[in-house]
């Protein structure tokens, strides 16, 4: 049995996860982009957002990198650039641990102004307060596996859920029962994780798909749009003297003021 | 040279009554919704006074606007894209709801429902965000109205820079006017230039500015880069939104709902032809007091038959360039010199211009202390300080606005004559610069109004860029359109709605 639960847990689940964050994300994308925002409350209460939200976010991106990175590229990259393990361990350890904090940090701030800030409580879905309660969750279960990590710093256990998730990435059916002996916290952290990944798709998160890179790269500041001409200007219209004229059959050019007003 | 053509406003502030019909009536229109209660996208300011969102003139509290580099290249006052992109987490140029106010109403319902008691029953104001009862309101939409607050908070105006304001503290000395206000559908709008996503556009047809609400992601720099402070954050949708100048309406030839229920008659609406080449050289001149005659270089003479050229060149419709040679706008902006931008210092090019007010003599109590040239009172005499007025059209410079007030009083003086005494002096047009035949035009737009000649807008020439035969069966306007998908990926095999292939040849 717990075998089978660890086999749906981190076998299967990760598939079900990841499908519905693609799929469910394109498809909101598609249908309802009028609800793709990031639903910022700075507006409504400046106070502890400005420290919060940029510590905040800026430990997270961090984090994601690093885990992106970490986990998923084949350990055979790392030793055949000559990165030890336990190098990479410990690297991970100090950068992911101070991301950690300074997440956990903005996090608790934001968490604390979306629940006892009656402006920003009354104008949250519950969504919003579900994520983010979810994701403070998850920087403490995150912040909490470094105890165990501090353990075995030469990178064994690293190296188990490096199999793990490259295990996933090739299909490889066997990949879950590498971790089958982790720590619980570990399991704790990559459930609530896919969690995360299930529900992105369902609330403000999909903001992150949206980072406006492009606004970089983009040429000049301004943008002016206009409808596709469906006919091109004719030639013979270019030069039909002053404008305004009316049909004038030879004679003279009568403006259509004029026209209009009998003179 | 390359000729766009644009909607453009011009507001005579010599006839606001400071009614705000036109903030009422756009309120009832576009902005009564959940999220947008504080909004107005029109709105009406009586000024000398901080304005709404408080403050908003000082754009070194929220860096609207543009700045002039070393190099002469101009770039948001927030910063390069990077810096404003640094900003996105959380904007500390951002003004809170509370720089606008908190929207509330009144428990109107307990007036009728409450039982008997000791005390009248009152209705206590409750937030529209929190549901929850206010103790005191103490900011709303127009708390200035009619100079009401103290002076000490109304001279924190940045328009009395330069201005000995003590004086006008004093009940004596105190002057009044109003600044209706909305989208200045710039030119150059910052707004735009700060918007990551890239939602706001410009519509080169007419030149109202829009934000794709679709697009939109609530980035939220476009409330800090707009320096009129008129983009609003929907915080219940979570999207930017801003005056559309009624462009349903406009795009049918009607004047906008703010225009078209002014009862002052003081809107005008009309074609203004410019050249779209030059708009960043004129955004870019050094001095600042040469934005205004900058961007009045942009205009084009609608008369010009190269002009009209180019323009018919350049896909501007027939009607469009025959309204532009009757445009209300082009005549005080451009032939009579009556009307100016709002602050043209933030270098965005607004289209939406002003006439200056006149106002009462200043020293009439005392007499033979006034000013009089030819029967002429001085306009440096008149009531509200010309620096001020400069302050807030020229960017200081005082002459072009004098020149503006003496014609307008020129053009009193003219038509008194004429109608009163029975004499037509055209000793007084020469004096500023006009004749006689200008002097009774600009009483014909400015003095009479007629709804024909303050609102020449050309129907928009849609047939040109949509295949009519596909929108049959289709709402129109409707908020439903876009449930059928937007992207090409088409997650249910549905045939899209509209034909890739058009299968009919348009051919008209």
């Amino acid at each position: 049995m717990e075998a089978f639960i660890n086999q749906l847990a981190f076998g299967w689940f990760p598939y079900l996860a990841v499908t519905v964050l693609i799929v469910g994300s394109i498809f909101r994308f598609d249908k309802a982009q009028y609800t793709w925002r990031s639903q910022s409350s700075q507006f409504l209460r400046r106070r502890q957002m400005l420290i919060g939200s940029n510590l905040f976010h800026m430990g997270v991106l961090v984090l994601l990198g690093g885990h992106f990175v970490g986990l998923l590229t084949p350990i055979n990259v790392f030793d055949a650039v000559g990165i030890a393990h336990e190098f990479k361990q410990k690297a991970a350890l100090i950068v992911g641990g101070i991301a950690g904090i300074m997440a956990w940090v903005g996090a608790t701030l934001l968490l604390h102004r979306r629940l006892f800030d009656a402006r920003i409580r009354r104008s949250s879905h519950w969504t919003d307060i579900a994520v983010l309660v979810m994701l403070w969750l998850q920087l403490t279960l995150g912040i909490a596996t470094t105890y165990w990590t501090i353990q075995h710093l030469d990178g064994r256990e690293m190296l188990l859920f490096m199999g793990w998730a490259n295990g996933l990435l090739t299909f490889n059916p066997d990949a879950a029962d590498l971790i089958v002996d982790a720590a619980l916290v570990y399991k704790l952290h990559i459930i609530l994780g896919l969690m995360l990944f299930l529900v992105t798709p369902f609330s403000r998160l999909v903001h992150i798909w949206s980072i406006p890179l492009f606004y970089l790269v983009r040429p000049g500041y301004q943008l002016v749009r206009s409808r596709g001409k469906l006919r091109q200007p004719q030639p013979a219209s270019l030069s039909h003297g002053p404008a305004g004229g009316a049909p004038s059959y030879g004679g003279p050019v009568v403006q259509r003021s004029q026209a209009e007003s009998g003179q | 040279m390359k000729v766009r053509a644009q909607i453009a406003m011009v507001l005579n502030l010599d006839k606001c009554i400071g009614c705000h019909t036109c903030s009422i009536t756009c309120k009832n229109v576009w902005t009564n919704r959940e999220g947008v209660e504080y909004v107005w996208f029109n709105n009406v300011e009586s000024k000398p006074g901080v304005g709404y969102p408080k403050d908003w003139e000082n754009q070194k509290r929220w860096n609207g606007g543009w700045v002039r580099k070393k190099n002469g290249k101009i770039e948001p006052r927030m910063g390069a894209k990077w810096r404003i992109l640094s900003k996105i987490f959380a904007n500390p140029d951002l003004p809170e709801i509370d720089d606008f106010y908190e929207p509330y109403t009144f428990e109107y319902e307990w007036l009728e429902k409450a039982p008997e008691l000791q005390a009248q029953p009152s209705a206590k104001p409750r937030s529209l965000i929190t549901g929850e009862v206010m103790k005191k309101v103490e900011w709303s939409g127009n708390w200035e109205d009619d100079l009401g607050g103290e002076f000490a908070k109304r001279s924190q105006d940045y328009n009395f820079e330069g201005v000995e304001k003590e004086i006008y503290g004093q009940f004596e000395n105190t002057f009044l006017m109003y600044l209706p206000r909305l989208c200045e559908h710039c030119l150059n709008p910052a707004c735009l230039a700060a918007c990551p996503s890239g939602a706001i556009y410009k519509r080169a047809e007419d030149g109202i500015v829009l934000i794709d609400q679709e697009r939109c992601r609530g980035w939220r720099m476009c409330v800090s880069g707009c320096p009129y402070k008129k983009v609003y954050y929907n915080w219940s949708s979570g999207k930017s939104e801003k005056c559309i100048f009624c462009f349903p309406r406009i795009e049918a030839g009607q004047p906008t709902v703010c225009s078209e229920t002014c009862v002052g008659r003081i809107r005008y609406l009309g074609v203004i032809l410019y050249d779209a080449d030059r708009i960043q050289e004129a955004a870019s001149v050094e001095r600042e007091q040469d934005l205004y005659p900058a961007q009045l270089s942009v205009f084009l003479d609608p008369d010009d038959l190269t002009v009209q050229e180019q323009a018919r060149r350049d896909g501007v419709p027939e009607t469009w360039i025959e309204a532009a040679t009757r445009s209300p706008v082009y005549k005080m902006a451009i032939e009579w010199k009556v009307a100016f931008p709002l602050h043209p210092e933030y270098r965005t090019l607004p289209m939406v211009w002003y006439v200056p007010p006149l106002s009462p003599i200043q020293s009439a109590a005392e007499a033979g202390k006034m000013t009089v040239n030819d029967g002429m009172p001085d306009v440096r005499s008149l009531r509200i300080p010309l620096r001020y007025l400069a302050n807030l059209l020229t960017a200081g410079a005082e002459e072009p606005v004098a020149a503006a007030l003496e014609r307008m009083l020129a053009m009193r003086a003219y038509m008194r004559a004429k109608t009163v005494e029975g004499a037509v002096d055209e000793a007084i047009a020469q004096k500023v610069g006009l004749t006689g035949a200008v002097i009774e035009e600009m009483y014909r737009y400015m003095g009479l109004a007629a709804y024909e000649d303050r609102y020449v807008i050309p129907t928009a020439h849609r047939e040109d860029n949509e295949d009519a035969y596909v929108l049959r069966g289709s709402a129109g306007f409707a908020f439903n359109e876009g449930s059928n998908g937007t992207t090409k990926a088409n997650l249910f095999g549905r045939r899209d709605q509209t034909p890739r292939h058009r299968y009919m040849d348009v051919s008209t």
